[in-house]
């Protein structure tokens, strides 16, 4: 019956890609849903009628909205996104460093982040309703409160100001990777104290459901050691829940990423995103939410799909 | 060395904030235990203390935010001296980038950020409870289309859509309040169907059902009334998602525009203070984290009540 | 039973329990004694909330999470449990006293093998090596009757059935050949066919190794089955104890002569309807199924004026559903449901006010069935002002005549909420809620299921006084056969979605019956210690439904 699971698995990747499909589409037509001329706009009311009616052609404009979708849509399969509204300049040549920073980024924080957190989190499980689970149940009920600029700017005050480390996280291409990860070393911190406190807490929450188990009763009754409970009995089962649990922290990575980009003046793609809203440069933050907006569906799928391998109910068909 | 110290002082301020804010609770509930009614203060001997302090904290922001214009100092957009003027007597916290008075910003802050936020998730909470509650009791395809249209919906992290969403409607104050309502109430609709689901399984509303009950009967008076609970707290932790959501955009000059007073956007714009060793911007900021720290604290105390003592 | 020279093995003095509740500690177990010999089985009997499973565990050494031991000895084949260090107490549970717990289901990791559970305990305790005890895990699977006691160890516990699963669990207890095993009402969660299977393997592997136990029950009968002396408990302390022969004969207290008479309770059969009476309910050629799913074939049964119809059978049999298809809940694929000669719609969004007032419902959980939120007045309140247009003076008077009806005295119930009621009174409100409606029929789906047996009972003769004051035709759902004898007119029995058998009480409880049924009737504990023995023997010789197989296997 191990068919059975790859089909599932195939489902779930099916829907993934539909799911994608219709949020190019959602993020392609809330552009049409706009009130008034986008090309009207962009050049304000002083400008000529003759001059709009270029600009609408030169952005292809004139075209139904279908062929438009087909055309941007065929642009972006093969890495293609148009050009800037501001500037004129290809969106793929904006983007293409800043992805990779901003990937460097978030990766730099998750590799700090979900191990510190898990062991945290299992570890306030465990000594749940002492003195330690309290202590840091406030203190991560307080940083999930703190806005991700603030926990910045108190990091910036106390690391930055005395020349520790570098307040503003400039990447130049040549820079060796210790360079790179000394330089963004704040804002990756900043990433982890937000993302930590978020996920320490849903796993502590996770394995407590669990600890509530009857076959962790059981265990004990067996006279098993405590901590062969948890690595044999609870961890197998908790595993569906943590790695939920870490998706979910690190779709939310993305989400912080802006933020702290634009504090630490961060070469990433956040950044290119405030600045291309404040300018209204639509393509451009057309392309830079599809390409995030990517990266949350891919990560909700790899968690889905890994969940579904570790539980046993799914793996092995009655 | 230097660093070290900055971190110790940092540490020792910590331990003041906390034993103070603590000492702060510790009356308070004593206080508040001596005056309520019986009923009251038998619900607040329970409370911890984190729970005391989270009540405090937002009674003290209500009220700044209601009595603003007789507590500040000066007036809201009056430009009062020179820029950038350090903690004096007369400006008790300096003055920010255009010379206005830091401190009755500050106050006013607390009217804007918070009024706007608060209407935010009530919009949020409206649209979405509703729906949640009204998917989950018709079901069938009523269910599964809004069900599958907010799955969609929040397949795209909701700063980035909100971004996106500002970038075509234009920011302003009405648009990002339409903006974020609309994406909160996806998280509101998701949680709502969720408990609601849980209870029109139950017996008594099958019951209801047969005996002929119509559809808004039985939502307003077999399910609300056993959804509320989490509902409210469902509510404290939206205000918290609400709130950051929009101190960000503000900070990010996207969300509250000048020259309303707003506490992201005065981070934002007195940030440069920070790397000259003021504190003054972190106040601003300091203020958002206090109010979603308190509103956290009184959440989590809620959730924990209504579970019982499961753990 | 000559274990009476036995050493003791277990011994506990003056048990004092602790449960925690809104932050403060009340006492659930209230200075309990007991004294178990090697080899002999203990029965420990009693309702909801007489502490049964917290002295169980407790003789282990072990208390729930909120609950704690706060006074009394605990002495186990000399060493104190209270005092002894948290691993001299490891070293023991699993080793020397296992435990077989309610849900097997529940109790058996998802993530790891049948054998694998099995082989943890020998081999971390240091009894046996991994390869010795899947061995002998196959040996015990044998003894104790599973299907395929090779293989089936090689499973995960979502893959074999509950009745296999907890002979499995039972197994896994004996893995170290433990001197005492607590078993925690090892067979509730059962049906009653497989329950027999389950109880036969238990006593046998018990018999066979010597072992020690304290089985813990609500049921009676089936602790005269298990146990050599029986112990009964109400609310954490001790009513009586005596072997089991003489407590089921002489009972000395009040209380359990209460429990005995309970079982004693049967209503005469009312004299058949004439033949050209109409029914007040009629099931007709009724086919339905959920999606693909079918659940019933083709039944059909008529339910008269002041008549009981018991519907009987095991879980999945479809006896819900054929409520659920009555009330309109689940519209059937074909057939139809006549009330008083007439067709009711299929749906029950199409049924009139007056169609749905006429047949009402009653739960099998009180408490999910009454509003937690809404005042006694509103619950009972509801349905007169909205069937009977009832306002004001009119309508609290109604409410007070209503409660009257079910014994529950109007001015000191109509203004409270369900949780400040006991389950049996949760049962009457709901009662009250459907006589509210003035019906002509009312279906009751396991009402007394979740109730402990003398508040049942009370439940029973109120339906049964209710009925005869307002001519009402009951359908009664039930898998327990003593609750038919005390209520039942009629006895329809149900099998897989089909009626296998219809007809009276009286001679539906009279040899020869159809094969199921002999099996259903046979399988119902008796309350004498000798009647497990003789229906084995009886089936081994190919009477009482031997030749059909129950649900389980």
């Amino acid at each position: 019956m191990v068919n059975s699971i790859w089909l599932m698995i195939a489902q779930r990747l099916g829907l993934g890609l539909v799911t994608l499909f219709v949020i190019s589409l959602l993020i392609f037509g809330a552009v049409e849903l706009l009130p008034g001329d986008i090309a009207q706009e962009m050049l304000g009311q002083s400008a000529t009628p003759e001059t709009v009616a270029a600009f609408r052609r030169e952005l292809g404009l004139d075209l139904p909205a279908h062929e438009r979708y087909l055309n941007w849509l065929g642009g972006v399969v093969q890495g293609d996104f148009g050009n800037s509204l501001a500037n004129g300049r290809p969106i793929t040549d904006l983007i293409a460093g800043r992805l990779g920073n901003t990937l460097f980024l978030a990766l730099y924080a998750a590799a700090i982040a979900v191990p510190l957190a898990l062991v945290l989190g299992i570890l306030a499980a465990l000594y749940r309703n002492s003195w330690f689970d309290r202590a840091i149940n406030v203190f991560t009920l307080s940083s999930i409160s703190f806005p991700e600029f603030f926990v910045a700017y108190i990091l910036i005050f106390y690391l930055a100001q005395s020349g520790l480390f570098p307040s503003i996280a400039k990447i130049t291409p040549d820079a060796t990777l210790g360079e790179k990860l000394y330089r963004t070393f704040l804002p990756a911190l900043t990433l982890t104290l937000v993302v930590t406190a978020h996920m320490m807490r849903m796993t502590r929450a996770a394995i407590i459901n669990l600890l509530a188990s009857p076959y962790i009763e059981m265990a004990r009754l067996k006279g098993m050691s405590p901590g062969r409970i948890i690595v044999k009995h609870a961890l197998p089962n908790a595993l569906a829940p943590i790695i939920n649990v870490v998706a979910l922290n690190l779709a939310y990575l993305i989400t912080g990423v802006v933020v702290v980009e634009v504090v630490f003046v961060y070469p990433g793609l956040g950044q290119l995103m405030v600045d291309s809203v404040s300018k209204r440069d639509i393509t451009v933050v057309q392309a830079a939410s599809l390409i995030f907006a990517c990266a949350y569906v891919l990560l909700n799928l790899t968690a889905d799909v890994l969940s579904t391998l570790s539980n046993p109910r799914l793996v092995h068909k009655r | 060395m230097d660093a070290l110290i900055g971190f110790l002082t940092a540490l020792l301020w910590i331990a003041a904030v906390i034993v103070a804010a603590a000492g702060v609770a510790w009356v308070f509930k004593t206080v508040a235990i001596a005056l309520a009614p019986a009923g009251v203060a038998k619900v607040l001997r329970t409370a911890p203390l984190t729970a005391n302090f989270g009540i405090i904290v937002i009674i003290v922001y209500v009220t700044v935010a209601i009595l603003a214009p007789l507590i500040a100092p000066y007036g809201e957009r009056e430009v009062v001296g020179g820029e950038y003027l350090p903690w004096s007597t007369t400006h008790l916290l300096g003055t920010d980038n255009l010379g206005r008075d830091m401190l009755t910003r500050l106050i006013y802050g607390a009217r804007n950020t918070v009024g706007i936020a608060f209407v935010t998730t009530g919009l949020a909470f409206a649209l979405g409870s509703i729906l949640g509650l009204l998917a989950a009791t018709v079901g069938g395809w009523l269910d599964q289309l809004l069900s599958r249209i907010v799955d969609i919906l929040m397949a795209i992290p909701s700063l980035i859509f909100a971004l996106l969403l500002l970038t075509i409607v234009g920011t302003s104050v009405v648009n990002m309040i339409l903006v974020i309502a609309l994406i909160d109430s996806t998280r509101v609709y998701r949680l709502a169907r969720a408990v609601a689901m849980n209870i029109v399984v139950m017996d008594y509303v099958e019951a209801a059902r047969l005996r002929g009950e119509g559809l808004w009967r039985l939502i307003v008076r077999e399910i609300l009334p056993n959804a509320s609970a989490p509902l409210v707290a469902e509510f404290g932790l939206r205000f918290c998602f609400v709130f950051l959501m929009i101190s960000a955009l503000s900070f990010l000059g996207l969300g509250i525009q000048p020259p309303t007073a707003d506490w992201g956007s005065m981070v934002r714009d007195n940030a440069t203070l920070i790397t000259f060793g003021d504190i003054t911007p972190l106040l601003p900021a300091g203020a958002i984290a206090l109010l979603t720290v308190g509103v956290n604290f009184v959440v989590d105390w809620m959730l924990h009540r209504a579970s019982g003592l499961k753990e | 039973m000559g274990q009476t020279d036995n050493p003791v093995l277990l011994s506990i003095r003056g048990l004092r329990i602790e449960g925690r509740s809104d932050e403060t500690w009340s006492e659930i177990v209230k200075g309990v004694d007991l004294t178990l010999r090697r080899g002999e089985v203990l029965g420990l009997i009693g309702e909801s909330g007489a502490g049964k499973s917290t002295i169980g565990l407790a003789a282990m050494g072990f208390a729930r999470d909120g609950c704690r031991i706060s006074g009394g000895t605990i002495d186990f084949d000399g060493i104190d449990l209270r005092t002894a260090p948290m691993a001299e107490c490891r070293a023991l549970r699993g080793k020397r006293i296992a435990y077989v717990a309610q849900s097997a289901a529940a109790s058996f990791n998802p993530a790891h093998r049948l054998i694998d559970q099995y082989s943890e305990g020998p081999v971390q305790h240091g009894v046996m090596s991994r390869d010795q005890a899947e061995h002998d895990a196959k040996e015990l699977y044998r003894r104790m009757h599973l299907p395929t006691p090779d293989e089936i160890g090689f499973r995960y516990p979502h893959q074999v059935s509950g009745g296999q699963l907890q002979r499995a669990m039972t197994a896994m207890a004996m893995a170290c050949r433990p001197d005492l095993i607590i078993f925690d009402e090892p067979t509730t969660a059962l049906d009653v066919t497989t329950q027999i299977e389950v109880l036969a393997s238990i006593r046998d592997i018990v018999d066979q190794f010597g072992t020690a136990a304290i089985y813990i029950t609500h049921d009676l009968a089936v602790v005269a089955q298990m146990a050599d002396s029986i112990k009964v408990l109400l609310h954490g302390e001790e009513v009586e104890e005596a072997d089991t022969r003489t407590m089921l004969s002489h009972p000395q207290e009040a209380y359990t002569k209460s429990l005995w008479a309970v079982r004693s309770l049967e209503r005469p059969e009312q004299p058949p309807a004439g033949p050209d009476e109409v029914p007040v309910v009629s099931v007709r050629n009724v086919t339905a199924a959920y999606g693909a799913v079918p659940v019933l074939k083709d039944v059909s049964f008529d339910i008269h004026s002041r008549r009981t119809v018991a519907v009987v059978g095991e879980s999945g049999s479809g006896k819900s559903t054929a409520a659920r298809v009555i009330t309109g809940l689940l519209p059937p694929l074909s057939g139809t449901v006549m009330f008083e000669g007439q067709e009711l719609p299929k749906d029950y969004r199409n049924r009139s006010k007056d169609q749905l007032r006429q047949a009402q419902m009653i739960y099998q959980m009180a408490d999910t069935a009454l509003n937690p939120k809404h005042k006694i007045r509103e619950i009972i309140g509801r349905s007169v002002q909205f069937y009977l247009g009832l306002q004001g003076r009119q309508l609290t008077e109604r409410v007070r005549q209503l409660l009257d009806l079910i014994e529950l005295e109007p001015d000191q119930f109509i203004d409270r909420l369900p949780s400040e009621l006991s389950g049996g009174q949760k049962q009457r409100i709901g009662i009250a809620r459907a006589l509210a409606a003035e019906p002509r029929f009312i279906i009751c789906d396991e009402v007394t299921s979740a109730l402990d047996q003398l508040v049942a009972e009370g439940i029973l003769k109120l339906l049964n006084r209710l009925q005869a004051e307002f001519n009402l035709a009951y359908m009664f759902i039930t898998h327990d056969l003593a609750t038919v004898r005390a209520i039942a007119d009629e006895v329809v029995v149900m099998k897989e979605g089909v009626v296998v058998e219809q007809g009276g009480k009286t001679e539906m409880f009279r040899p020869p019956h159809d094969p199921y049924t002999e099996l259903l009737l046979s399988s119902v504990p008796e309350m004498d210690p000798d009647w497990l023995d003789r229906l084995l023997a009886e089936r081994a010789a190919g009477g009482a439904g031997a030749g059909v197989k129950s649900a389980d296997n």
